[in-house]
């Protein structure tokens, strides 16, 4: 997948688990929290999803990698390059 | 003396209403709520389906993240709330108790992750970190606390099939032991989402079936055959009397008297004896004679030998007592289950008002074993005053629970 694929598949994955929020003005550099209602639980969902849908694992001591959308596209990227 | 306890909100969703006024009115014209209904592994099968809108008062994400019975439990406490005409904003919330009565809780979130995980190869890597915070047995009380930002106890009184009536009880006693001066009390049933519920019914030989779905629930009649399950909820706002009349609250009536027992006799076989005993310790806890009471909500399930063993009780309290009416509900909505208690006094409490006792519904040959004096079958019957209505629940395990509602009076 292409980081442009990557960020589809977790804007996807973003728009389940916050139903209530306009993801259209996302703003790549900015953490998720700032701009949406996220929590640990929600969190959760993102790295749960990942798992389900591209069998991406994520380890507990990375998901700090998971703070923002660049920098979860950029975590993913190698991770997910040959799906 | 123990403080009086009245009744001064009603919220709910029932397959024919989403509010007490729809349902009264589906009640008085004879409109039923069941549909044909297929559910995953069991297959066609029928069931009473709400359609409440939950997004009047919950998020998407809440929706999400929660249980089926957290949102009608969350849409029926809005509207009891609502319209108890309580000023919500100003209420204090640590003074708030929410008491809901279930039958089962839990078995439609793990179905579903046992579902899921299936389609992983049941690796448990995957089953869902929500699991837990849906299937504790608190969770549709603990929604409504989320929800409403309540801060006093909350708590669901597991009861089978008698836990509408039961969590009545429990809200009313927790008022006056002031462990909380507004209680909301009622019970809920997302149970047409568990495969389990109707594979179990059917396999007990319990499980109605029709060729037309209105027609598959029907208590009393020689033709029944079985439970048609439903979803549903009500809550009900209880005060303690000088609190309502302090705000000027509208009073739907006085709970003043009511009775839990125990049959100990069998996992899912009625004693009939033990149900008699159950209305006559209501009835005495009211101070009561059978011949007091207006109209009397059969439990009455649509089961073969539960109807009419109920009926059998009943014969030998209410003997010589022209002005009591019965009447039951199931026939419009299915066993609502852990709702079923609650929901059904609902429909009859505006008889308070409109001195009618709603009839049954497809009831088209009545069963000779089920015959009742004053069984109202066909059409709303005008019965005159009605001071007080007498609701019956029995559930599995051998729990009954009775419930006395007198008209309020001063």
């Amino acid at each position: 997948m292409t980081k442009q694929e990557i960020r589809e598949a977790v804007l996807d994955i973003l728009s389940d688990i916050a139903p209530d929020e306009d993801l259209s003005e996302l703003k790549d550099d900015v953490s998720f929290r700032e701009q949406m209602e996220l929590d640990s639980m929600d969190f959760l969902d993102i790295v749960m999803e990942l798992r389900r849908r591209y069998k991406v694992n994520i380890p507990e001591e990375e998901y700090t990698a998971l703070g923002s959308m660049s920098s979860t596209v950029e975590y993913l990227a190698p991770k997910m390059a040959e799906l | 003396m123990l403080d009086r306890i009245v009744i001064t909100g009603v919220g709910l969703t029932a397959p024919n209403g989403n509010n007490l006024a729809e349902f009264r009115q589906a009640l008085l014209e004879g409109r039923g709520g069941i549909q044909n209904y297929e559910i995953r592994y069991f297959g066609k099968t029928h069931a009473g389906i709400c359609d409440y809108v939950a997004t009047k008062y919950q998020t998407k994400k809440e929706i999400r993240r929660g249980t089926r019975a957290g949102s009608i439990a969350i849409y029926c406490s809005h509207e009891a709330v609502n319209d108890a005409g309580i000023d919500w904003e100003n209420v204090d919330k640590d003074r708030v108790g929410v008491y809901i009565g279930i039958t089962e809780h839990g078995n439609v979130e793990t179905e579903n992750e046992v579902y899921n995980i299936s389609q992983y190869g049941y690796d448990t890597s995957v089953w869902t970190h929500h699991h837990n915070p849906r299937t504790v047995a608190n969770n549709p009380a603990g929604e409504v606390t989320l929800n409403m930002k309540i801060s006093g106890p909350h708590y669901t009184i597991g009861a089978a099939c008698a836990a509408g009536n039961a969590s009545l009880i429990q809200g009313a006693q927790m008022l006056q032991l002031g462990e909380c001066d507004l209680a909301l009390a009622g019970g809920v049933s997302e149970s047409i989402h568990t495969f389990g519920i109707f594979a179990a019914f059917h396999n007990q030989g319990a499980l109605a079936s029709n060729e037309d779905p209105l027609k598959a629930s029907r208590p009393l009649d020689k033709n029944r055959n079985g439970i048609v399950i439903s979803e549903g909820g009500c809550m009900y706002t209880l005060e303690r009397l000088p609190d309502a009349l302090a705000r000027g609250a509208k009073i739907y009536g006085e709970i003043v008297g009511h009775c839990n027992n125990s049959d100990a006799t069998d996992f899912v076989l009625p004693n009939p004896e033990r149900q008699a005993q159950c209305v006559q310790k209501a009835l005495a806890s009211a101070g009561l004679k059978p011949q007091d009471i207006n109209i009397v909500n059969l439990h009455a399930t649509g089961t073969h030998s539960g109807d009419a063993q109920e009926c059998a009780g009943l014969r030998k309290v209410f003997v010589d007592c022209p002005n009591t009416y019965f009447n039951a509900t199931k026939g419009f909505i299915g066993h609502a289950m852990g709702a079923a208690g609650a929901l059904e006094l609902a429909g009859n409490l505006p008889a308070f008002e409109d001195g009618l006792c709603h009839a049954c519904l497809n009831i088209d040959e009545l069963d000779e074993e089920c015959a009742l004096p004053n069984l109202v079958i066909d059409a709303p019957r005008p019965i005159g005053d009605v001071k007080y209505i007498l609701n019956t629940s029995f559930g599995m395990l051998g729990i009954n629970s009775v419930v006395i509602v007198k008209k309020y009076e001063e």
